[in-house]
């Protein structure tokens, strides 16, 4: 395994071990406003979906435009 | 940056890319060992979405229907799968002034695969793209992660595309483009009313990346027009790197504020902001309305030129106006109402939605061929578009 994966192993396992004694600012019974579908990044996939599709095909910018996915701690 | 400094300098990206791409693997490994029982993610909704898209403008009318379909298998597996029809009529203004072929139908069908085990969510993904003369195969691997007592979630993902080009005016046409995708993002619970993301894709091409009608133009003095046409030429690599900042804020009153803002670069030299920012309002329970504004703005592609000076003036030459400097404005308003909100039979809840998009593309380089001038001296090309999204979605 190379340095630079090492590397990233170690930050990541550091980052995890770390997870037991961070205390959360915001309680999990505090994030009902963030829960609300109107506060996701993406709402209705499918519509967001084909946005997507009609600025890609007529622009040369791509990548990182949303859908990879990742929550939002409401749970 | 001559042709040659734009081969070295994808050289040396690819260098770093292997190195970003053995750290993206890494993470993906300890994340999966470390997995710990904190707070749980969930599955996405078991819902199933029939959308209608319409869109006309610059010549070219697209429409057709969408559907997506999600459903939970057991208590930790999710299955999707799509389907989606482009049926294109019209021309855009590089089929009018070229009389290129144009493609009259695409589908895309996908199929996706999540499964969750604690904290962590891992997704598998196969999209099929065809068209008569394009098809793309796209392979996708993700994992996120909740941390921090759900307060932050990573998430990494990994796409590989295997695109093959086609001529419609020739069956023994083929080639083919290699595409990789590394996408890193982080999202981030800041207060109880706020939530921000921070998302990072790489992607790398390989392959015939032109389209093989597309033609440039150059200034002939014995045509008549005073100009003539010659087929364009791409750089057989492309290299892209994208990072973007989202924010979503609870507004009083169930109203959400969304900021977008995406910075794009890439090895053809090309530049670009989109910016974007949305309000959300949510009325009488079972509506919710939606505005927004979208800007964006690139710079061209190094090998870009409306008009070259003479036949094979360099080696690599293009004319195809995504690739030229632009502008552009959208504006969108959308209605959604839920019309069931309360479980009946098998269904949960149900609701329509109805969008519509105005944008307005304004290009600094490319110019209008069809207006008579001097070669050069036509004015820049502009146009608007209209799109329209009516879906229909049940929960279940």
């Amino acid at each position: 395994m190379s340095r630079q994966k090492l590397l990233a192993v170690a930050a990541a396992a550091l980052l995890m071990g770390g997870c037991a004694s961070v205390d959360p600012w915001v309680k999990p019974y505090e994030r009902d406003r963030l829960a609300d579908p109107i506060m996701s990044f993406e709402r209705d996939p499918v519509i967001a979906s084909h946005r997507r599709h009609v600025f890609d095909v007529r622009e040369a910018a791509r990548g990182a435009a949303g859908g990879s996915g990742g929550g939002c701690g409401c749970n | 940056m001559p042709p040659a400094a734009l081969v070295a300098g994808a050289g040396a990206t690819d260098m770093m890319l292997r190195s970003y791409k053995g750290a993206v693997v890494a993470i993906v490994l300890a994340l999966a060992l470390l997995t710990p029982t904190l707070s749980a993610q969930v599955l996405p909704d078991d819902r199933l979405d029939l959308l209608y898209h319409f869109y006309e403008g610059g010549g070219m009318t697209i429409q057709g229907p969408s559907l997506l379909a999600r459903k939970q298998i057991g208590s930790s597996v999710s299955v999707s799968a799509s389907y989606t029809v482009d049926s294109i009529s019209g021309a855009s203004i590089d089929v009018v002034t070229t009389a290129s072929p144009y493609t009259e139908k695409r589908t895309e069908i996908s199929a996706g695969v999540d499964y969750l085990r604690g904290s962590t969510l891992l997704g598998f993904t196969y999209t099929n793209s065809d068209e008569k003369d394009y098809t793309a195969n796209t392979f996708g691997v993700s994992v996120s992660q909740e941390i921090f007592g759900g307060m932050t979630t990573v998430s990494m993902g990994y796409v590989r595309g295997f695109d093959e080009v086609g001529r419609s005016d020739n069956p023994d046409f083929s080639a083919d483009v290699d595409r990789h995708a590394w996408r890193l993002g982080l999202t981030q619970v800041l207060t109880r009313n706020l939530i921000a993301e921070v998302a990072f894709e790489t992607i790398s091409d390989e392959g015939f990346l032109n389209l093989p009608y597309r033609q440039v133009r150059f200034l002939d003095p014995d045509s008549a027009t005073g100009f003539s046409w010659e087929p364009e030429v791409y750089p057989n690599t492309r290299t892209s790197n994208a990072i973007a900042l989202r924010s979503r804020l609870h507004l009083p009153f169930r109203a959400a504020l969304q900021t977008d803002y995406r910075y794009y670069a890439d090895s053809w030299d090309i530049d670009a902001h989109t910016a974007e920012i949305g309000y959300t309002h949510g009325v009488l329970d079972r509506w919710t309305l939606d505005v927004g504004y979208r800007y964006y703005r690139q710079s061209g592609a190094e090998f870009f030129s409306d008009l070259f000076p003479f036949r094979e003036s360099q080696n690599f030459r293009g004319r195809w106006k995504e690739i030229s400097a632009f502008d552009s404005h959208a504006f969108r308003v959308g209605v959604n109402y839920e019309f069931m909100a309360e479980r009946r039979g098998f269904l949960e809840r149900s609701a329509v939605g109805l969008s519509f998009e105005r944008i307005l593309y304004d290009y600094r380089d490319f110019r209008d061929v069809r207006i008579d001038a001097d070669p050069g001296e036509e004015p820049t090309y502009s146009f608007e578009a209209n799109v329209i999204q009516f879906m229909l979605s049940v929960w279940f």
